[in-house]
This record gives C-alpha cells, sequence and structure tokens, in this order.
C-alpha cells in the first residue's frame, strides 16, 4: 500500500522512552511465561 | 471513535507491542483449564459442564472474527482493541459476580459470551494495522501478534494457579482471581489502546486520500474467489493435523513408550506439552519471518510437505525412537503455529491490505471447524482401537494415515492458489468513495 512505513516520516528520539517501555511492558510477562515454560519442560529429561 | 493517525515521527515499532498487549491478554483462554478443577468441587459441575464457558469463549470467537471483521476494518484498530478490552474484561468481572453468587450460568454467559467477543475482535484487531505498518515484513509483523497468542496461555497458566492458590479454590476464592484477572487484563491491554496508530494514508493531488497500490479486494468480494476457499482448506487441514497431536500430546507420548525400556513418567508427559507450547510460539514468529524471504506458498509446501513426511516418520519409526518422535512432534507443533500466523500475509499478498483483517476474520471460521475436526478424529478413533484390543502406538497409527491424508489435501489446495482474477479487484474510484465515507468523522491522533 501506498500509505505505509516508508511513507512516514523518520522516528523522532524523543520516542525511545516510550518504545522501551512498551516492550518492557509485554516482554516481562513474556518472559515470566517463558521462564515457567522452560521449568516444566525439563521434566521430560528429568522427569 | 474513528481510525487513529500516526502524529508525524511515530515509530512503527510502537504497534508490536501494542498488539501484542492484547494478544498476550487474550491468550488467557487456553489456561482456562486451570480453573475447571476448583469450579468443579466448588460448584459441583462435571468435566463437561466446566469446559463450556471455554468452548462457548472459541465459539464466539470464530463468529465475531468472521461477523465483526469488516466493521473492525472500517471503525480501525482503536475501536477494537477497546471493545476487546471491554467485553474480555467484562467477561471476567461477570465471572466474579457469578463465582460469588454460586450462579454458574453468569460465568458462561460472562466469560464464554461476553469474554469470547472480546476473543475474536482481539485477535482481529491488529492484523490489518501491522502489514500496513510493515509492508516490507508483514510475516514477521503478524507473527509477533500472534506468537503473542501463544504466549498468553504461558503467562496466565502458572499466575492463574498461584493466584488460587493464595485466594483458596472455594467460590470466594474463585471469585476474588475472577476479579483479579479482570481488572489486571483491562490495565494490561490499556497500553494497546493507547499506543496502536494507523500509519498516515498520501495525499493525491486534490488533497484525497490516494488509493492503494496492487490488488485490492474487498472482503465481500473475497468470499466469493477460489482463493479463499483454496486457502480456508490449507489452514483447516494445517490446524486439524497440529491439534492432532497436541489434543492428546501427554497420553500419545505415554502410550507410545509404554512398552519399551524406557517408559515416559506422567511427569515427563508434562514437560512434552510444555516443549509443544514452546515450538508452537517459536514456529509463529520463526516460520512466518521466515515466509517473508521464501515466499507464501512455499512456507505451506514447507507445513503441510514437510508436515506429512513428520507423521509417516512417526506412525514408522516413532516406537522405537523417543528422540525422533518429540523431534517430529516438535516440528509439526511449530508448523501449526506458523499456519496460523503466516496466513494473514498470505491474503494481504492474494488481496491487498485494503481490507485484509476482516478477510482474516472470516478465514478463522477454518479454525474453528479445525478445533472440532483435529480432537473427533484422534479421539474417535483411539477410543475405537482401544476397544478392539489394541494398545501403545497402535491406537494412533490410522488417525497419523488419516492426518497424511489431510495434509496432502492442504497440500494440493495451496498448489491451487492462483492470483485473484481483476473482476474481483476494488477500482480507484471505489476505494476513494469507502474512503470519503471515513473522513466524514474527524481524524483523532
Amino acid at each position: 500500500m501506498s500509505g505505509d512505513s516508508s511513507q512516514s516520516p523518520p522516528d523522532l528520539p524523543g520516542r525511545r522512552p516510550l518504545i522501551a517501555f512498551a516492550w518492557l511492558w509485554v516482554g516481562v510477562p513474556l518472559a515470566y511465561g517463558l521462564y515457567e515454560l522452560v521449568r516444566k519442560a525439563t521434566q521430560l529429561f528429568t522427569g | 471513535m474513528s481510525p487513529p493517525v500516526a502524529p508525524p515521527g511515530w515509530s512503527r515499532w510502537l504497534v508490536p507491542p501494542a498488539a501484542l498487549s492484547v494478544h498476550l491478554s487474550i491468550g488467557q483462554a487456553y489456561a482456562w483449564s486451570v480453573f475447571k478443577p476448583p469450579l468443579e468441587s466448588a460448584l459441583g459441575l462435571s468435566g463437561t459442564q466446566s469446559a463450556l464457558p471455554f468452548q462457548l469463549g472459541i465459539v464466539m470467537l470464530g463468529l465475531s472474527a468472521a461477523f465483526g471483521g469488516t466493521l473492525v476494518e472500517r471503525k480501525g484498530p482503536r475501536w477494537a482493541m477497546t471493545v476487546a478490552l471491554v467485553c474480555f474484561s467484562s467477561g471476567f468481572l461477570l465471572s466474579a459476580l457469578g463465582a460469588a453468587a454460586e450462579q454458574y450460568w453468569l460465568i458462561v454467559l460472562g466469560y464464554g459470551f461476553v469474554g469470547g467477543i472480546g476473543l475474536g475482535i482481539g485477535y482481529i484487531s491488529p492484523v490489518s494495522t501491522l502489514i500496513k505498518w510493515f509492508p516490507d515484513r508483514p510475516g514477521m509483523a503478524t507473527g509477533i501478534a500472534i506468537m503473542g497468542f501463544g504466549g498468553g496461555a504461558l503467562i496466565a497458566s502458572p499466575w492463574s494457579a498461584r493466584m488460587l492458590e493464595s485466594f483458596g479454590n472455594d467460590s470466594s476464592g474463585i471469585a476474588l482471581a475472577f476479579l483479579v484477572h479482570g481488572l489486571s487484563y483491562a490495565v494490561f491491554m490499556l497500553l494497546g489502546v493507547l499506543l496502536v496508530r494507523v500509519p498516515r494514508t498520501p495525499k493525491g493531488a486534490d488533497g484525497a486520500p490516494a488509493p492503494l497500490d496492487g490488488v485490492q479486494v474487498s472482503a465481500r468480494s473475497a468470499v466469493r474467489t477460489p482463493q479463499f476457499w483454496l486457502l480456508w482448506v490449507v489452514l483447516c487441514m494445517n490446524v486439524t493435523a497440529g491439534i492432532g497431536i497436541l489434543e492428546k500430546a501427554a497420553p500419545m507420548i505415554t502410550d507410545f513408550f509404554a512398552d519399551t525400556s524406557t517408559p515416559v513418567s506422567v511427569t515427563a508427559a508434562a514437560g512434552f506439552v510444555a516443549l509443544l507450547s514452546a515450538a508452537n510460539m517459536a514456529g509463529r514468529i520463526g516460520w512466518s519471518s521466515t515466509s517473508d524471504l521464501i515466499g507464501r506458498k512455499n512456507i505451506y509446501r514447507v507445513y503441510l510437505g514437510v508436515g506429512a513426511l513428520m507423521y509417516a516418520l512417526i506412525a514408522l519409526f516413532g516406537d522405537s525412537s523417543k528422540p525422533l518422535f518429540v523431534l517430529c512432534a516438535l516440528v509439526i507443533l511449530s508448523f501449526y503455529g506458523g499456519g496460523f500466523a503466516t496466513v494473514p500475509a498470505y491474503l494481504k499478498d492474494l488481496f491487498g491490505t485494503y481490507q485484509v483483517g476482516a478477510i482474516h476474520g472470516r478465514l478463522l471460521t477454518a479454525w474453528s471447524t479445525a478445533g472440532v475436526l483435529g480432537p473427533l478424529i484422534v479421539n474417535w478413533i483411539a477410543d475405537r482401537q482401544e476397544e478392539a484390543g489394541r494398545h501403545g502406538s497402535s491406537l494412533y497409527g490410522l488417525s497419523f494415515v488419516i492426518m497424511i491424508g489431510l495434509l496432502v489435501v492442504g497440500f494440493v489446495a495451496n498448489e491451487l492458489v492462483r492470483p485473484v482474477h481483476a473482476r474481483h479487484h476494488v477500482s480507484a474510484p471505489a476505494q476513494r468513495e469507502a474512503a470519503d465515507v471515513r473522513r466524514q468523522q474527524p481524524e483523532s491522533a
């Protein structure tokens, strides 16, 4: 589509803290889920 | 609420976390089983009864995605995410009321019906927006979001279990857990509502939005094309094959090695199921991103062709080698996840971005069908084989042959996919007319 990101102005550096916050917001719970998953998955080899 | 247009300098990397905040939340649906035993003991329910909220939720997911897709496309992602937030969160709050009053119908209505609408609208809410922001990597972009749906259960499962341990397994403990879930998910999903933006549409010489480049097909026309139904078959076959393993993973690995010198314990089987979830999630982001490099048709050739080969390997040699069995199952599950995550980009390639979210919503009926078909085939055949006095791996042999057949059908359907005929394309004036209708509402950023 022509209205895509290639048409958007470059990202402003001022947005970086917001980008970091947004990724942490979703990344931290996901990391917790993955940690629990790995703990459980190792039971295949140890259980 | 009009689609929120990105202000100058807005980063497209803010859109995937917005999408993830919704998908990680609604992915909780696959962790419903955590609530089943406490509900059964607190409210005196059978296993079938306690599964009702989840089953209704999945039915509502399919229906709301299929019928709400066009509305989501017209109103934009912020509207859709708000609806998803309100419905999903209210579903939990109604369930909390139901548990506190020991009125189970309220839990079915809340979590299943109201929450299920949130699932469907939330699932399709970011798809079209992500594709528009990442035209260079649509597979990766939608892969991130749809990976979140798989990740949601990984987060919710231990989190909900710990909450029930703390609050207690009686009706008031369950009610409190539902309440905390409803409020927490509302706050978590709010990030998506606040951050999501659609890219700015370039203006033509007359100041009106420029028509979209390339092939563009409306949702109404798309369902009249053979391409849509071929993709429907592709998705349905791929999902059925994945569910065939996922549905009975724990008993399957136990049965396969029951008569060997290295039987699989219940704990190890639980580890196997967790490993399959990891493969499912990794496939969503990994294979979907790969499709940006090798093309959508080729990646589905891999999912369906190599998938059939993996099933054949399990059927022929699976009971002689545990690593081979585990490896083949992991590959199949990664293809299952990949199939889900790649399909929006495949739709974009065939039908353009014009109403890709709505078309995706309609295609998800293939998922609902596969959700019934896959477990039915595997469970029915395993029960009949058991009645016939068979045991171990021979319980599943026929199911695997059927799965191979289904994957071959999907492979052939994928081979038949051709570019959409020009008579289905949306003309530039029609696009402009649709844009004018949208422009009558004020824009907000």
